[in-house]
């Protein structure tokens, strides 16, 4: 059976196109901001080492910090039960990802993994 | 390499160069259209997120977030932070490119991802003196662009007729892909901290409203990736601080 809840569709009145509109300009003026202004004064200027360090971290940091709650938290609480079919699979991947780095095998075994969990499968 | 160095030779040739990166994006420009539609947004958002801001992994975060009931103030701060990285890429970037007007500059700057410039910064740093690499760049990321959108169309259609079918867990395959992508990335024990730290205190302070507890736990993640980087003797020498996570 497919589960009714969903950590991400809980509580979450859509957005209005005003705040569709404001969602797409906004991103778009950082993204296009930070690649412009670093292109165009690259030629003239240079990050300091502690700063280019910093960045050098970024990608791992915000990404762990997207999943960590949906694999945690599915329902929005603490889920530590192999009942929580994110956490699972989750991990799987996890170890999966760790011994073969290999993104597309990561990705479509710990999909059909979580697919069998969370559609009750097994 | 024998490359011919004319516009239009450069440009097929940058095109060339991209193809593996643009087939390894297909299913991702796909996943990130039904992923929007299934959290809600319009069909002209989730395609204009996609033609006008263009950054994969910060679209990925944009649509997780929208479905977490983030406000638009921190989706965007979020995806400044986590489009940081093309910083470094630009800052590669730039100096071969110190020539062009700000009419190249402009498009080449919105086509920058993390795919035109691993296809690209070879082509760059070859010593022949093309005077037109830039034309190899323009290729690539063009191709790049242009995949994405079809595959955007294609993954909008997708989403709107599982939304039919119920919830089948598309945010767990944004999460999925980012395991792929974050664990290769820690090799190191600076890099290992910072995820486990971020990861902790993403889970602290999952509570704060509009989703600004991310934001907070990868600025720790990177503090302490940072310090722990500065203050442990380095091994950068070989590969046996290769770091498994459990």
């Amino acid at each position: 059976m497919i589960r009714p809840t969903n950590h991400l569709i809980r509580n979450n009145p859509d957005m209005s196109a005003l705040e569709q509109i404001a969602l797409i300009v906004g991103m778009m003026s950082v993204t296009f901001g930070v690649r412009y202004s670093v292109l165009a004064l690259s030629g003239r200027m240079r990050f300091s080492k502690r700063v280019e360090q910093a960045l050098r971290f970024v990608p791992v940091a915000v990404l762990t910090a997207l999943c960590t709650p949906i694999l945690f938290k599915p329902e929005g609480t603490w889920l530590l039960s192999f009942d929580n079919s994110h956490l699972v699979a989750g991990v799987v991947a996890i170890v999966i990802a760790a011994v073969t780095r290999h993104l597309l095998l990561t990705i479509t075994l710990g999909m059909a993994l979580f697919l069998v969990l969370h559609l009750g499968l097994i | 390499m024998n490359h011919s160095t004319s516009a239009r030779s450069e440009f097929f040739a940058g095109m060339r160069a991209i193809i593996p990166l643009v087939i390894g994006a297909t299913p991702f420009g796909m996943l990130f259209g039904a992923l929007a539609v299934s959290v809600g947004l319009s069909w002209w958002a989730t395609m204009g997120l996609s033609l006008i801001v263009f950054a994969g992994s910060s679209q990925f975060v944009a649509a997780g977030l929208v479905g977490q009931g983030a406000s638009v103030g921190i989706i965007v701060l979020t995806t400044f932070v986590v489009n940081l990285r093309h910083a470094l890429y630009a800052a590669s970037l730039g100096p071969y490119l110190r020539h062009l007007s700000h009419r190249w500059l402009a498009p080449l700057a919105f086509l920058l991802t993390d795919e035109a410039y691993a296809a690209v910064i070879h082509r760059f740093e070859q010593a022949d003196e093309s005077p037109n690499k830039h034309w190899f760049y323009f290729g690539g990321a063009l191709l790049m662009y242009v995949n994405w959108q079809l595959w955007t169309v294609a993954g909008i259609v997708t989403g709107q007729r599982l939304k039919s079918v119920g919830d089948l867990g598309l945010e767990f395959a944004m999460v999925v892909t980012f395991i792929g992508i974050v664990v290769p990335l820690i090799r190191r024990w600076p890099m290992l901290v910072c995820a486990l730290v971020a990861g902790a205190m993403a889970l602290l302070l999952n509570g704060l409203p509009h989703q600004l507890g991310l934001i907070l736990a990868a600025l720790c993640g990177i503090v302490a990736g940072v310090l722990i980087e500065n203050f442990l003797p380095h091994d950068s020498s070989n590969e046996s601080s290769d770091q498994k996570q459990p």
